[in-house]
């Protein structure tokens, strides 16, 4: 095997690891699968039953907001499992084997795309249940799920870095808690944001988590014409800008990531 | 017979503090070195620095041929290492954290998983192979973690202090294992506070210090150098304690140690058993009640005392001035 094959099975098998830590440790599986089927029940049938849009079903609306929502609170798991690892001592075992080095990380985030799929068809088939539809065609609709996860790797990547900045999983999750609920709630995942008041509706226009729930909704085909697309230019490029925003974040935060890494586990 | 291990120079500094101070060492091939020292004397740093986790600031050192710093990544195969604390998955079970150390070494799926069951068996851990990590007992994770140290049969093991924190049946179930290795030609790097541990396990034991090794030989030579026979003898109260340490005085070739909780005295001497009949006489002369009283051959608990104890002594003495 060369050194390219080397590292893709070495990233294999540390993804095995990681997916398997996932299905048994309760607290995590609950994030993966309980949270979402709870997060599209009450969010569709409280504010659902609430809540009235023009020429749309709110729960209609709110879905693809729910899967990005989910997407970025899962992406934590990657930086709480590294940040207990680097505690416990774990990387100097896989430094001292003659694995290839980049591994630990590939691995890492590729078993946390896995534990995203589980948690996106959780909710497709939930949604489903309640009224959720793709009205678009199914190649919109497959395409929409690879962006997501497409989305769900590189986010990965960032609380990967964040993680390893950071190093103790409870200064990790406080830091990841107060980051990622503005990032959630400041955009047009669960309300409109045309209707938002002056500065903040320009945040919540430009958040790239706004870009995504935008192409989401338009990929699956939950829009309504009652509804213009607001004028902030990601938004009216909605599908083009997420699929960028991951490429970017990809080529970002891979190499940034990978050298806080090597820092954290050289000392 | 060739070197497994040779370390020259060592120096690896953090801000102000020298962990290592120009450290050298020799291992040869299957023999077990045993490196001793107190908390902080450097004996981690050096297992980081052979095992390629750290590079050092100066020095250089191979091992099973290959340069920590030049070869790292081919030195990685030929290497097992043992840590201080168990670096096993909580969630896997045992069979699979040994698995994935087999693929990581290379092993492939079927050799990995074949070997993982052998080292279950031969580590008394097959009962529980298939149960998490997490409900395992803290002597079985540590046997865990060593057979995750054998999964590629290295010629060359570190184990840094394998058994800190064991109880003692634990301990010895750990150390028979070892030696059970030592007994098949794999050359061992072990770190210990124990000395008991070095006795029982090292061919040869170097006494680390501020990063520096402070003395170096095989046990019997080590006990040598602090002198030949000690009177080890017991009192019965605090007022005969301190009698008895002036009795044996002039006796001693060294300093006589007075352990004032255990009521115990002990000179190092020369003579054998004639000085300890003197000594008995002096005791009996000043009517000293003497419970127990014999001639032992130094432990290494002296060696280290006689060692590192006075340089800490002397230390501590300055900072208070």
């Amino acid at each position: 095997m060369n050194a390219l094959q080397l590292a893709v099975a070495d990233g294999m098998t540390i993804a095995r690891r990681n997916a398997l830590k996932i299905r048994r440790a309760p607290d995590l599986l609950g994030g993966v699968v309980m949270l979402p089927i709870v997060f599209v029940l009450l969010f569709a049938y409280v504010f659902g039953s609430m809540i009235s849009l023009p020429g749309m079903s709110y729960g209609e609306y709110l879905l693809p907001g729910i899967f990005v929502m989910t997407i970025v609170s899962s992406a934590q798991i990657t930086g709480y499992t590294l940040t207990q690892d680097l505690q416990k001592g774990i990387f100097d075992r896989f430094r001292t084997l003659p694995m290839s080095p980049s591994a630990v990380l590939t691995g890492q985030t590729v078993a946390d795309v896995i534990m995203n799929l589980t948690s996106v068809v959780t909710m497709a088939l939930v949604g489903l249940a309640v009224g959720w539809r793709v009205r678009s065609s199914p190649v919109e609709g497959a395409l929409g799920f690879l962006m997501l996860l497409l989305f769900a790797y590189a986010f990965s990547w960032v609380t990967a870095t964040v993680a390893l900045s950071l190093r103790t999983p409870e200064v990790f999750n406080n830091v990841a808690t107060i980051l990622s609920f503005p990032l959630v709630f400041l955009s047009n995942a669960f309300v409109d944001s045309t209707r938002l008041p002056g500065p903040l509706r320009v945040v919540a226009e430009w958040n790239p988590v706004s870009t995504l729930v935008q192409a989401a909704r338009e990929l699956f085909g939950n829009t309504s014409p009652a509804m213009p697309v607001p004028d902030a230019w990601p938004l009216r490029h909605a599908v083009p800008v997420s699929f960028a925003w991951s490429v970017v974040l990809l080529v970002v935060f891979v190499p940034l990531a990978t050298r806080l890494y090597q820092k954290a586990v050289s000392r | 017979m060739s070197d497994a291990i040779t370390a020259e120079g060592l120096v690896k500094r953090y801000g102000d503090v020298t962990a290592l101070d120009g450290l050298h060492l020799t291992v040869p091939e299957g023999t077990v070195f045993g490196l001793l020292g107190p908390n902080g004397a450097g004996k981690t740093t050096t297992v980081r620095i052979l095992t390629t986790l750290l590079k050092p600031d100066a020095g250089h050192a191979r091992v099973a041929g290959f340069d920590v710093v030049r070869d790292a990544a081919l030195l990685r195969a030929h290497i097992g290492v043992s840590g201080q604390y168990a670096a096993v998955d909580d969630h896997l079970t045992g069979a699979e954290n040994l698995e994935m150390v087999g693929r990581l070494y290379h092993l492939g799926v079927k050799r990995s998983r074949r070997r993982a069951r052998e080292l279950l068996e031969r580590f008394d851990l097959a009962d529980a192979a298939d149960r998490p990590v997490q409900g395992w007992s803290g002597g079985m994770r540590r046997r865990l973690d060593l057979a995750g140290a054998l999964v590629a049969a290295p010629p060359v093991l570190f184990l840094d202090e394998p058994t800190t924190g064991l109880d003692p049946r634990a301990r010895a179930s750990l150390w028979d294992v070892i030696a059970e290795l030592v007994a098949e030609g794999t050359t061992v790097l072990l770190t210990t506070q124990y000395m008991e541990e070095a006795d029982r396990l090292a061919d040869r034991i170097a006494v680390t210090d501020h990063g520096r090794v402070i003395a170096l030989g095989t046990a019997d030579e080590l006990k040598g150098q602090v002198g030949g026979d000690r009177i080890e003898l017991s009192v019965t109260s605090a007022a005969d304690l301190e009698t008895a340490g002036r009795a044996l005085a002039p006796l001693a070739v060294g300093d006589v140690q007075v352990d004032a909780d255990a009521l115990q005295v002990t000179a190092p001497v020369t003579g054998g058993a004639a000085a300890l009949t003197t000594a008995l006489g002096r005791l009996a002369a000043e009517r000293v009640t003497v419970r127990d009283a014999g001639l032992r051959r130094p432990t290494l608990d002296d060696v280290f005392l006689s060692l590192t104890g006075h340089e800490a002594d002397a230390e501590t003495k300055e900072t208070v001035r």
